[in-house]
């Protein structure tokens, strides 16, 4: 049985989660939509790479799987969206089992290079196969969703859409945690030789981790599918996934608020530099001159700022997240 | 210290919400114009350019009273080439009243095309994006407004046809950046390869394109091409000049499509020498000597200011042109509109009404476009420059080729 406190926070949440989109404008709701993508991405990297201590940057390559096996079945089978997000994602884990294979054998930075290499030869068959990709274009249009018979067209829809898939996302993620497997993953990223002599089967847990995190990486590309219309290989590239694994070590490896806090830092960490930029340029009207240094500035205070963030906290925005909250409670009176 | 970055997490967390809800308000006589702009990322040193040329366009235009008392207020926002950034420009826009956007980058067409369409705003791609959207019975919001790399593939395989006499049993080469973008005229060539009985043969160059002797190297001294095609860009575009000369590949033998040969592409091979023969396919003038660029220069000297270094260059005269089509649109809609607010459907019937006529005026700096509602490309019109004694010089006027094989590639033909 849930404390109080906790029942009243989730149903804070709730509200607050079930208000936003009657207030919010839609620019807000999009910034949102983004974040809640991102959200679910960086849950499953943070499986993977915080929980099991195994590094990824392959995770943009697993996203296109998963959009393009969607893209493909919408397409052609007319696949409604229950059948395209868990089809989308089950194609990912089957890839990430496969791309996982050598994480049995090494670790550390020659993993890295080996998914390194996952993601530049799924970028490539993708590009290259017709067959999944569609043409030369390598690009898919997308009809937009249906749910209940209504076609989700506006950010509000698109809004209720996302977010139940990123509260599934936590609690599966929550759950997970508890679990037998959950608690493998954690001795795996501990100590794998001492996990093994406890008797937990490294093979199996190693390459259920790569599936599950792929799998989500699965959800999220399909999901950005839907949300963009369009399945297309240059928004999977190698760029995405190094901003996943730039959201899950500045929100805090191993934390599912973590996870949230990073993928909401990293998306809107450049609109609102650049919107300072611009409206301080405007403010001293200069902004033709300033519109050369603008981006080169937004880049150089975007990068100060995570190398600011990481040396003062190195465990991440998780971290700051709870020593913020036991400040406030001592400054609490007492009772 | 934790309390400290408590505070300094509030104030980032306060500058954020005010910055985002902060926002200029519009007049209700101006024609907002969305500029998507890559003033860094990968394709900066175009974007660098282009977006100071569309920016000088405006201000030109405004500083003459605008059209028909419509003033245009461009809102140029910077997005890296990456998709997210993209979709808030998008959003921004939409919050400020926007009625057309001037798009840069395919991943960018891709992902706002269906919600353009939806919102009904319609957006100009010149020269990239995608080939199909010329039609416009299937993209209603999309404008290429130049030449897709459809034509372009077509006006390449005509123009070579002229220089060898005649193509049938030749052979062309295909030399491109092995991406969606460089991939895109293949399609088309290949159609061509068939019907006009020509022997095609496709060299790619993988990314990041800096290296490709080897492809170079079997072109030059196995296939041995009667003509070359080339469609790179950025980086591979100078890297394939200086790998042609270095294999001793005739340049007069070769024409680059739209993004493959500007000045830019040159300096960064060693200068414009390096490109002695070269021909260089574009959808608009170049040089310095049209009505417009003498006005930009004219807006500038009154100013007191100095010229852009860009100035005259291919990419500053692409977005001078992007900007005047934008202008033209918004000029057909005014005069329909009649001091109400044009809205971004009066935007899209300007497009489609632009007409040579109304672009005569350019001298020579744009196509003699004729747009319509089926036609988005306004029929795909090329002018081919070869680079002499390290300038541009004209080799043709403007010109299109093969319109009913490229209505059978894009599906248009029924």
């Amino acid at each position: 049985m849930p404390s109080l406190q906790l029942r009243y926070s989730i149903l804070g949440l709730a509200v607050v989660l079930l208000a936003v989109p009657f207030i919010a404008a839609e620019y807000y709701l999009s910034i949102i939509n983004l974040i809640f993508i991102a959200i679910v991405g960086a849950i499953g990297l943070n499986i993977l790479v915080g929980n099991t201590g195994q590094v990824s940057i392959g995770h943009g390559a697993f996203m296109s799987v998963g959009a393009y096996t969607a893209a493909n079945l919408i397409v052609r089978l007319h696949a409604p969206f229950w059948v395209a997000i868990p089809a989308g994602g089950a194609m990912a884990a089957l890839v990430g089992a496969i791309v996982g294979i050598p994480s049995l054998r090494i670790r550390g930075i020659y993993l890295v290079i080996s998914t390194l290499a996952a993601q530049l030869i799924i970028e490539w068959l993708i590009n290259h196969v017709h067959a999944i990709s569609g043409g030369t274009q390598a690009s898919i249009n997308v009809p937009r969703p249906t749910v209940l018979g209504s076609e989700l067209r506006t950010q509000q829809q698109f809004y209720f859409f996302l977010a139940a898939f990123v509260v599934l996302a936590i609690i599966a993620a929550l759950n997970l945690g508890r679990t037998r497997v959950g608690r493998a993953f954690i001795a795996i990223r501990d100590q794998d030789i001492a996990a093994e002599i406890m008797g937990i089967n490294i093979t199996r847990y190693k390459l259920t981790a790569f599936m599950i995190s792929s799998f989500y990486a699965g959800v999220a590309g399909v999901l950005y599918t839907y949300f963009l219309g369009v399945a297309n290989y240059e928004q999977f590239q190698i760029g995405v996934s190094i901003d996943y694994l730039a959201m899950i070590i500045i929100g805090g490896l191993g934390s599912i608020r973590g996870s949230i806090l990073g993928a909401i830092f990293v998306t809107v960490l450049p609109l609102v530099v650049r919107q300072l930029l611009e409206t301080l340029g405007d403010l001293f009207s200069v902004s033709t001159k300033l519109g050369q240094y603008i981006p080169h500035m937004r880049l150089t205070i975007f990068g100060a700022l995570i190398i600011t963030f990481l040396v003062a906290e190195p465990d991440g925005l998780n971290r700051l997240w709870i020593s913020a909250r036991n400040h406030l409670r001592r400054l609490r009176p007492a009772q | 210290m934790t309390k400290n970055l408590v505070k300094a997490m509030v104030l980032v967390a306060v500058a954020m919400t005010t910055v985002l809800y902060s926002s200029r308000s519009a007049a209700a006589d101006d024609i907002v114009i969305g500029l998507l702009c890559d003033r860094s990322g990968p394709t900066q040193t175009n974007g660098a350019i282009m977006c100071g040329a569309a920016q000088d366009y405006f201000k030109l235009v405004n500083s003459k009273g605008g059209v028909e008392g419509y003033k245009f207020r461009p809102i140029e926002i910077d997005a890296e080439y990456k998709v997210p950034l993209g979709i808030e420009a998008y959003e921004r826009w939409k919050k400020e009243g926007v009625v057309s956007i001037m798009l840069y980058g395919t991943n960018h067409v891709q992902s706002l095309q269906q919600r353009m369409a939806e919102d009904k705003i319609p957006g100009t791609s010149p020269g990239f994006g995608t080939a199909a959207s010329s039609d416009g019975a299937r993209y209603p919001y999309l404008f290429p407004i130049a030449a897709t790399f459809y034509s372009q593939a077509a006006a390449g395989v005509k123009f070579a046809g002229d220089r060898i006499a005649g193509l049938k049993g030749k052979k062309i080469a295909f030399l491109y950046f092995d991406n969606p973008t460089g991939r895109e005229p293949i399609p088309m060539l290949e159609a061509l390869a068939k019907s006009e009985g020509f022997d095609l043969k496709t060299f790619s160059v993988p990314p990041p394109g800096i290296e490709m002797s080897a492809q170079v190297l079997d072109l030059t001294l196995r296939f041995k091409p009667d003509f070359l095609i080339t469609n790179l860009f950025g980086r591979a575009a100078s890297v394939g000049v200086k790998a042609l000369r270095r294999a001793g590949y005739p340049l007069d033998k070769a024409v680059a499509l739209a993004w493959g040969a500007t000045e830019a592409d040159l300096d960064a091979a060693g200068g414009m020498s390096v490109g002695e023969g070269y021909y260089a396919m574009m959808f608009h003038g170049v040089g310095a000597d049209y009505s417009i660029l003498n006005a930009v220069r004219d807006m500038y000297k009154s100013e007191g200011q100095a010229l852009p270094k860009a100035f005259g260059t291919v990419l500053y005269n692409r977005w001078l042109f992007h900007a005047a089509i934008q202008v033209e649109a918004a000029r057909i809609a005014a005069q329909s509109a009649k001091g109400v607010k044009i809205a971004s459907e009066d935007m899209r019937r300007g497009f489609e009404g632009i007409s040579a006529a109304s672009l005569e005026k350019f001298d020579g700096m744009a196509p003699p476009l004729h747009i319509t509602a089926a036609d988005h490309e306004g029929g795909g019109w090329i002018q081919i420059y070869q680079i002499k004694g390290g300038k541009y010089v004209k080799a043709t006027e403007y010109f299109t080729a093969y319109p009913d094989i490229k209505a059978d590639v894009i599906g248009q033909r029924k």
